[in-house]
């Protein structure tokens, strides 16, 4: 993809790295308990 | 009959609804006014001065002050104070009922409030601050939200759902402290995108980051603010655990804040050095400036050094309130009265009689629902039946 | 200032430490491109020395527009006597300067090559066009109001009066009349070309050339090819662009730039504070479970102690005990061993007195009986 402007460009990938925390955000938790879920 | 009458009667006038029942009263014809007749009818201001005071005391302060809930349940939940653990129901309560007038307070000042859900869910301005602190205000009010219910379950009797909700505490707490870094940091960021407009004692590269330090103390001497509000309102309502672990709340949350207040006056004077802002503290500006820095943080943090070592806990509220003006007074200071320096004084903005009466009503409001929440469920005290899980 | 300042924006190290410096060059990774705004862009080339003040291009405006009737007539020129700022109803202004004489400056919005109204709005309600007109789509406006709050030329207004759809107001570089191949209105009434219309890239261009042309009578400087990052309205000036009322401190930093920093901090929150606070979590219970296992242990072994230390004094008592016993029956043995043997004593002198033949045999069972009489009395014991 071809931006022009900086503001283009950011607005774009701001958006995809909103998902990404959105993802990082579900997916920590549930790592966490799958990493403790055998402690005692 | 009679008796019984005059009773019911005596709880209706007391003095405090009196009063909180004319604001109201009034607050409701302004609002009326707003919505009929346009922002313009009853505020100040203009198209050089967008923000005012809806802005700069009703979001930028009402956010900041209700930082208390974040710290508080994460020193205990997280950091594993638990000695502060009677502290963070109320804590919760007061950041919810923050948070939500905040999102109140919004419908006046945005034109177009029906559209407020615009920017989370049909278009997304991402490389706009303002977006993050939509979101994160959105996300983290629901966070709060949650966090309240337990109460709320305990005195309607929902044993089972309780249960459930308690059982993502942690989870909620950590996501609280993210979203509260974020919005926090980002209202001093929505500020940076106009480096021509604000004094560049207040501009500076780092202002997120002074805004999310001092939300820690601003937080912490809300908590303290409160507590000293609350026990003399609402001594009654208080159980034991909660009466013997006051004094310790005080002591520790003021020390906190003494040492991260002295802390932030440090990054202050980073923030002069690194922009090689010196000269300007000659100036007016300056004074002004310095009158913020020590007059409203120094000086706060020194009493609160001298009241934590001395386990003065009157020292120590008088401190908080101090505290918490200079936190209104640097908001108000990077939003509106630095804000448009270079503007002559005839273009700048002073809020109107309404725009006062408004912030006054909401807040009216704030006190209202506290005092009904607090009064009914299980905040100041625990439920004797959900005494043992913590 | 502006320069030093936007070396500064990534403070994320004082937020999260040196961890996170790495990131900061990604968060930046906008600057190592450098973005030159759509090339086939339009703009306005604004000489200020060539404008008379005439005000049509207001009125122009106006009629294109649609906008309200002002109060007082377009060919008063005495308006100009105060100095005004764009508004609901005048998307352009002129003002009138002292210079040498009268000198005017039109005023309206500068279509940004970097909008720092676009950046700010949350929800894409103004955009830059590929024409480079900026743009602005009421059906999505809040009326959050920020992007007048970060214009840097205090262009955008607002219909305050408005309860039901208040709306932000600014030029739109008549983009409409651009499409249908027009020049925008203002432009095309200016009786003097203090304003022309054209390519962004060629008005540089031209506004360079006639500089070179005419130093003498121009500022060295093309106001807006740098300005915030340029914009499609360039401006020559005859006199000081300060004393024109165009700010000369806004440096050349395109607008997102100033919040790339902030904004970059976001994500790598998102991503580590998880990490670290689950991690003070983890160590904090840690912490509390190995102190509640030294108490369980403490109690434990203090119990222990307790134990041994009784079954030490019981075993003593014991051993006390079986001595006592044992003295006791070495003294009854004793006794009757005496006793037995002051009888056979007694006995014998009986005899002796009596009969001294028996004497021997006597003595014999007497002390067998004595002994007898000890073992009865040990075994009873036991
Ligand atoms: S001049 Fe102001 S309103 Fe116009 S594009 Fe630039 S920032 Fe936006
Ligand atoms: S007022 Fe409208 S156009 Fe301006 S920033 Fe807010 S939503 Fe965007």
């Amino acid at each position: 993809m071809e931006f022009f402007t900086l503001h283009d460009f950011m607005t774009y990938s701001k958006g995809i790295t909103y998902l990404v925390m959105g993802a990082i955000l579900v997916f920590m938790p549930l790592y966490w308990l799958y990493l403790t879920d055998r402690d005692d | 009959m009679g008796p019984e009458k005059a009773i019911a009667e005596k709880q209706y006038f007391t003095p405090f609804n009196v009063v909180a029942g004319i604001i109201i009263f009034v607050g409701l014809i302004i609002t009326i006014l707003r919505f009929t007749k346009g922002i313009g009818a009853v505020t100040n201001l203009d198209n050089n001065n967008p923000w005012g005071l809806w802005i700069g005391f009703d979001l930028l302060c009402g956010v900041s002050l209700a930082a208390g809930g974040y710290m508080t349940s994460s020193a205990c939940y997280i950091f594993g104070l638990k000695k502060y653990h009677s502290a963070v129901r109320p804590a919760i309560l007061t950041a919810f009922l923050g948070y939500a007038l905040v999102v109140f307070a919004l419908n006046y000042d945005v034109g177009r409030p029906w559209k407020l859900p615009y920017p989370i869910f049909y278009s997304q301005g991402t490389s706009s601050l303002l977006f993050e602190v939509g979101l994160c205000v959105f996300l983290y009010l629901t966070v709060l939200f949650v966090e309240t219910t337990p109460a709320a379950f305990e005195w309607l009797g929902f044993k089972r759902i309780r249960h459930w909700v308690v059982r993502l505490t942690l989870v909620l707490t950590i996501f609280g402290v993210v979203l509260s870094t974020l919005h926090q940091s980002s209202l001093g960021a929505l500020f940076l995108i106009a480096p021509s407009k604000l004094h560049p004692l207040w501009y500076s590269g780092y202002l997120h980051v002074y805004f999310f330090i001092s939300s820690m103390f601003a937080g912490l001497s809300m908590v303290i603010f409160e507590g000293t509000l609350a026990h003399k309102w609402l001594h009654h309502k208080m159980d034991d655990t909660h009466l013997a672990e006051a004094n310790g709340v005080v002591l520790g949350f003021g020390k906190a804040a003494s040492f991260i207040m002295m802390g932030y006056v440090g990054i202050k004077i980073i923030g002069i050095a690194v922009d090689n802002n010196w000269h300007y503290l000659t100036t007016g500006w300056g004074l002004w400036f310095l009158v913020e820095l020590i007059g409203f943080v120094l000086f706060p943090a020194i009493l609160y050094s001298v009241g934590s070592r001395e386990k003065n806990t009157k020292l120590i509220r008088i401190a908080a309130i101090w505290t918490v003006l200079g936190i209104v007074l640097n908001r108000l200071n990077v939003s509106l009265i630095a804000f448009n320096w270079h503007l002559p004084s005839a273009d700048r903005y002073f809020p109107s009689f309404m725009e006062f009466f408004i912030t006054i009503f909401i807040i009216t409001i704030g006190v209202v629902a506290y005092r009904f929440v607090v009064t009914r469920m299980p905040i100041l005290y625990e439920h004797p039946e959900y005494k043992k899980d913590h | 200032m502006a320069i030093s300042r936007r070396k500064f924006l990534g403070s994320l190290g004082a937020t999260i430490g040196a961890t996170t410096t790495g990131a900061l060059t990604k968060a930046y990774g906008a600057t190592n491109k450098h973005f030159k705004g759509y090339p086939e862009g339009f703009g306005v080339l604004h000489d200020t020395t060539k404008c008379i003040g005439c005000r049509k291009c207001e009125q122009a405006c106006n009629e294109v527009n649609k906008l309200d009737k002002p109060e007082r007539p377009f060919d008063d020129l005495k308006v100009m006597d105060q100095k005004r700022r764009t508004g609901e109803a005048s998307y352009t202004v002129v003002n009138k300067f002292k210079g040498s004489g009268d000198v005017f400056a039109k005023k309206q919005c500068n279509h940004c090559q970097e909008p720092a109204c676009a950046s700010a709005c949350f929800v894409k309600a103004l955009k830059k066009d590929e024409t480079g007109a900026v743009v602005y789509d009421e059906s999505l406006c809040v009326g959050c109001r920020y992007c007048m709050v970060a214009c840097p030329f205090n262009i955008p207004a607002y219909t305050y009066n408005d309860p039901l759809t208040p709306k932000v107001t600014k030029c739109t570089m008549c983009l409409p009349r651009i499409l249908e191949g027009k020049l925008p209105g203002c432009v095309d009434i200016c009786p003097r070309e203090a304003l022309i219309f054209g390519k962004r890239k060629d008005l540089v261009k031209l506004a360079w050339k006639k500089i070179n042309k005419n130093p003498d009578h121009y500022i060295e400087h093309v106001y807006g090819e740098y300005e915030m990052g340029g914009t499609s309205w360039l401006y020559l000036s005859g006199i000081p662009f300060e004393q024109i009322d165009m700010r000369e401190d806004l440096g050349v930093t395109p607008a997102p730039q100033f919040t790339s920093g902030a904004l970059g901090t976001v994500p790598i929150i998102v991503g580590l504070w998880p990490v670290l606070l689950t991690g003070v979590y983890a160590i904090s219970k840690r912490k509390e479970k190995i102190a509640s296992q030294e108490l369980e242990q403490a109690v434990k072994s203090t119990q222990a102690l307790a134990e041994n230390e009784m079954n030490d004094q019981l075993s003593k008592l014991k051993d006390k005990m079986t001595k006592e016993k044992e003295t006791a029956i070495q003294n009854e043995v004793k006794k009757a061993l005496q006793e037995a043997a002051k009888k056979a004593e007694e006995d014998a002198k009986a005899a002796q007195e009596a009969e001294t033949g028996d004497d021997e045999a006597v003595e014999d069972t007497n002390a067998v009986d004595g002994t007898n009489a000890a073992d009865d009395a040990v075994k009873e014991e036991e």
